[in-house]
């Protein structure tokens, strides 16, 4: 089997990208290395939708930041992707900082950002009245919003898979070689042929594009720490709040997420290991510390959890975009890192139509655009409730109760092309434990469901793929009794 | 010889030593009330456990939490245990039926207890 | 819609207590709402013993209490729904809920009993660093999965914290095989019961690691060890401390939760201090009609407690029911001095008659210290007691004629004085 296309990395680029392309006749292959796609920086980031003024004018951060936060409102429309355009603020605490503001507003203007405006101390209050009374002036981003970052890659692939993309997943390339004008990909015993091959790695585009070119660059990972705070201290900001930078930092953020639950961080610590997604002390500490001068009275009792995400910082300090200049047909999309989530749509149509040009591919005419989401039953109204019990009964039993998801959302997001195989998969799909109990309720019926639709045993059921496995043995069969 | 052990009777858990010999007491001290006391000389002499546990169930995922119908030697537990684990109960079980009769030679029963059809 | 006099949210100890009282009253039109698929909540996983002593003068285990209660409810003929999730209550006591029988379903009740038990605090709410991995379980989590379903979620286990829950899974998973390596408990004392540390612990040689905590996991997939540390008065970790525990299972037993979703749906007002509802001496909450009792209400030490506290909720509901609940005009609020937390009741009714039981748990350990409550400069009634501690709620009578003839009293105070 020869595909005419071949994608390493199952983030949101690459579902993204697998998306665009499926716009063509094309046929098109995804490799994922881990237990799902979603796995790394598209899973443990800010999930915000970026405005575009950070980026230095020019780049091609600027430029794909802008024109990918245009693209949310049809995306998240096409794909049904929970966000919400509830604009940015970065604000300032330190009245000899307020110039600065308006550095960032001409940076912003220069890079094409609409709906930018500085606002005094008594608008900031008035829009987020539980923001510190220390804030002096900030700046407004009307344009910014928040989106659902595994939602938004989930849908990205469920529809590619939809219109005929091939994802694999826990298969990691060993190499690439071009053999016979097609790129022969290795992942150990197995190997795809490909016409062309986009390398979307995230952490690992350099490796991947250094098996192939010799324009190398490097990334290096960087950690980001969070935490969450439970929902009900949903609405207590409205904007996503970014402090101005300033010399002692990048500022931490406090801002809402679409699930109503707040994410207050990143630190950002260069680490020596890509997968080095550990949360540290001293990065937590940091956290609340930093965020303190946003919200005066963080409620430390009211985590419900803390994660680590490790961003592709690249020696360029700019995306890697587009045909590596000395590996024909082979195209990269490396060392993308933040603003990389509001990149990602237009990074993947960019990537997409270029792909397409360069193998002369005709369009797909039975390309389907729209995705419809699980029908999510928290946020049903009765009526609809009683509607969704009658078609699937599965719908009247509350697994997860912290997130009231029910035991039809579970079965679904298994079900679905490029569904779970994991409890991490099923979380990212429907939230079921990832409320404030943290799946202590939920976890024995989750894995009972798991292992109904997949024929597993409960043994072999894993968190996240790979040696995650949840049980150790059974207290009756072989091995326990003998044990003690 | 002397034994070092906590007192279970209320949250004072009392450290208390006793002065042992030839498996008689000679003295008690360190406990503050008549419970420390008498604990200490049953803990001492003759120290005793409810045993509770899991027998396998012939025809049911769900294994039977069984205990001993009064409590044991301590020394027994592990005996009992083992016998609790080389048994296996036929369904249905209801609260109370004798699983294992004169477990280990104890005088105790194991007692099923809970209903499992 | 179908109306019921009384309905009952969860049918656990405090919903089985509560909806048995009530019917023994009088009421014969009681539903009790359990989500899961038989009666009788969190007992059904606590097979060990000890459960009973004050209501049945017996040492039961946690099925076989319960079953006591299920019977009960049967030979009184009291429907209950199990596989039903409440998913909605609201002000004017109307239920939603789903089963797969029956899908969903609205019902008008009269007055409703909120049952729902308490959950366990997660490792998430802890912010322990390190890795995300496999093998973390809560102890009840674990304890599910071995007592229920017969499977050991792993061979080499630690604990963090010393509560019940944790101390009696301590010696489950050493019966059942495993290795037990340490207890680790941040405070320097235990939230367990004295015996349970001598019974689950000491007979067994695990260690009780007071005063310590974990300051890191590690393992990216599974779990393979954790990093201990000991800690200082302000609870922080001494560098130079740490020790290595190589394990794959961690077990959590650091506090409970009451789960009060629904109550909040409805409007019931929330004590920070318990988590739970506030009430006064008849278990009424905030909402008219609507009660609460049990770990619901807040978390107990012993499940006799919660049986009598439902009892009464349950007596109350039904006079409520009748119109024969005086009237909550005037209440006398009900504050936390010094080394008291989550008192409960809240408040206590002017004109209330009878006992009102108090109950709180202590803020540290106290020796020979009294519990007073005091109006004003005067005191009430005092408690002489040789040790407090918080694992062990204190729960005290007062004579509620105590407090008549004092116009214009509008609080009195539970204090510890050492």
């Amino acid at each position: 089997m020869i595909y005419d296309v071949l994608i390493t990395g199952g983030g949101v680029v690459g579902c993204a990208v697998a998306r665009e392309l499926s716009r063509f006749d094309l046929n098109i292959i995804l490799l994922e290395k881990s237990s799902d796609i979603c796995a790394g920086q598209s899973r443990a980031n800010t999930a915000i939708i970026h405005g575009g003024y950070d980026a230095k004018p020019g780049t091609l951060k600027a430029k794909y930041n802008v024109a990918g936060n245009a693209m949310f409102d049809d995306i998240c429309e096409e794909l049904e992707v929970r966000y919400r355009r509830n604009s940015s603020l970065v604000v300032s605490f330190d009245e000899a900082d307020d110039g600065r503001l308006t550095e960032l507003l001409e940076r912003g203007r220069k890079n094409g950002v609409q709906k930018l405006s500085i606002i005094g101390a008594e608008e900031i209050r008035r829009r987020e009245p539980h923001i510190s009374p220390k804030a002096t002036k900030a700046l407004l981003v009307g344009t910014g919003g928040i989106v659902c970052p595994y939602g938004l890659t989930i849908a990205y692939a469920e529809n590619a898979a939809r219109n005929g993309v091939r994802f694999v997943r826990n298969m990691e390339v060993s190499s690439i070689e071009k053999s016979g004008g097609l790129w022969r990909v290795s992942c150990g015993e197995k190997s795809f042929s490909a016409r062309a091959v986009i390398n979307c790695a995230g952490i690992h585009s350099d490796e991947i594009n250094n098996m192939v070119s010799e324009d190398k660059f490097h990334i290096s990972p960087r950690s980001g720490e969070y935490y969450i705070v439970d929902k009900k201290y949903a609405g207590y900001f409205n904007a996503a709040i970014f402090q101005l930078p300033t010399k002692m930092g990048k500022g931490i953020l406090v801002a809402p997420t679409v699930d109503g639950t707040l994410l207050i961080g990143p630190t950002a610590e260069d680490i020596d290991e890509k997968e080095d997604s550990r949360t540290t002390r001293a990065g937590l500490d940091k956290i609340l510390r930093e965020a303190s001068m946003t919200w005066e009275e963080i409620p430390t009792r009211s985590f419900i959890t803390t994660f680590s995400g490790i961003r592709a910082h690249s020696d360029r300090d700019d995306f890697i975009l587009g045909e590596a200049p000395d590996a024909e047909l082979f195209f990269n999309a490396g060392g993308v890192e933040s603003p990389g989530l509001t990149s990602a749509p237009a990074i993947a149509r960019y990537l997409a139509e270029l792909t397409a040009e360069r193998l002369k591919a005709a369009p797909n005419e039975k390309f389907i655009p729209t995705r419809r989401a699980i029908p999510v039953f928290r946020e049903m109204s009765a009526d609809e409730r009683a509607r969704a019990i009658a078609a699937n009964p599965d719908y009247s039993k509350v697994v997860c109760r912290c997130e009231t998801v029910t035991e039809a959302e579970i079965r679904q997001a298994i079900r679905r092309p490029v569904g779970a195989r994991t409890m991490d998969g099923i979380k990212l799909r429907v939230r079921a434990g990832m409320g404030r109990c943290q799946a202590g309720f939920c976890t024995p019926r989750t894995i009972e469901i798991l292992c109904e639709e997949l024929g597993l045993d409960p043994l072999e059921a894993t968190k996240a793929g790979r040696g995650s496995k949840l049980l150790s043995h059974y207290l009756f069969e072989r091995g326990s009794a003998e044990d003690a | 010889m002397k034994k070092e052990l906590t007192c279970i009777g209320c949250p004072m858990g009392c450290q208390i030593t006793a002065e042992l010999a030839d498996e008689k007491i000679i003295s008690i001290t360190g406990e503050s009330c008549a419970i420390g006391k008498k604990y200490a000389e049953e803990e001492l002499t003759r120290p005793t456990r409810m045993v509770t546990s899991l027998m396998e169930a012939t025809g049911s995922k769900m294994p039977l939490s069984v205990k001993t119908s009064k409590a044991i030697d301590k020394s027994k537990i592990a005996d009992c245990l083992k016998a609790i684990r080389e048994s296996k109960a036929e369904l249905p079980v209801h609260i109370g039926d004798v699983m294992i009769k004169n477990v280990c030679g104890t005088g105790a029963d194991i007692i099923a207890t809970k209903e499992l059809y | 819609m179908r109306k019921v006099q009384i309905a009952v949210v969860g049918g656990g100890p405090a919903g089985l207590a509560a909806a048995v009282s009530a019917c023994e009253a009088g009421c014969r039109d009681i539903l009790i709402l359990e989500r899961e698929d038989c009666l009788g909540g969190i007992l059904k996983q606590c097979i060990h013993n000890g459960f009973g002593l004050h209501t049945f003068k017996e040492e039961l285990t946690g099925p076989e209490y319960a079953q006591r209660y299920i019977d009960k409810a049967i030979e009184y003929g009291i429907e209950s729904r199990c596989g039903t999730m409440v998913i909605d209550v609201t002000k004017d006591r109307k239920i939603t809920c789903v089963s797969r029988s029956a899908g969903l379903e609205e019902i008008e009740a009269d007055a409703i009993i909120l049952a729902m038990g308490c959950r366990e605090r997660p490792r998430g709410s802890l912010a322990i660093p390190g890795w995300r991995c496999s093998g973390i379980y809560t102890a009840g989590t674990a304890q599910r999965f071995v007592n229920m379903e017969g499977i050991m979620p792993g061979k080499k286990v630690m604990i963090l914290g010393s509560g019940d829950i944790g101390l009696i899974m301590a010696r489950r998973m050493t019966f059942m095989g495993a290795k037990v390596e340490a207890c680790v408990e941040l405070m320097p004392f235990s939230a367990g019961l004295k015996r349970n540390i001598v019974q689950c612990l000491d007979d067994y040689g695990i260690p009780l690691l007071l005063s310590h905590t974990i300051i890191d996991i590690a393992g990216r997939d599974r779990i393979e060890g954790v990093t201990v540390a000991e800690v200082d008065e302000k609870l922080k970790p001494i560098p130079g401390t740490e020790k290595y525990y190589e394990c794959d299972t961690l077990l959590l037993s650091v506090g409970l939760i009451p789960e009060n979703e629904l109550s909040q749906m409805a409007g019931v007002e929330i004590a920070p201090a318990t988590n739970g509802a506030v009430v006064d001496e008849a278990l009424r909450t905030s909402v008219d009609g609507i009660f609460s009792c049990g770990n619901a209400l807040h978390v107990h030490d012993l499940v006799d407690f919660v049986s009598q506290e439902a009892e009464a909720a349950g007596k109350n509901a039904w006079l409520h029911v009748k119109g024969e609940l005086p009237e909550a005009a005037e209440r006398i609020r009900i504050r936390e001095g010094n080394g008291v937390m989550g008192v409960v009741p809240q408040y206590v009714t002017s004109g209330a008659r009878g006992s009102v039981t108090l109950m709180f748990r202590p803020r540290g350990v106290y020796k020979n210290a009294s519990v007073t409550v005091s109006a004003g400069e005067e005191k009430l009634l005092t408690r002489r007691h040789r040790i407090l501690a918080p694992g062990e709620m204190v729960s005290m009578k007062l004579d509620a004629a105590l407090l008549e003839g004092r116009p214009g009293l509008s609080e009195i105070t539970v204090s510890v004085e050492v």
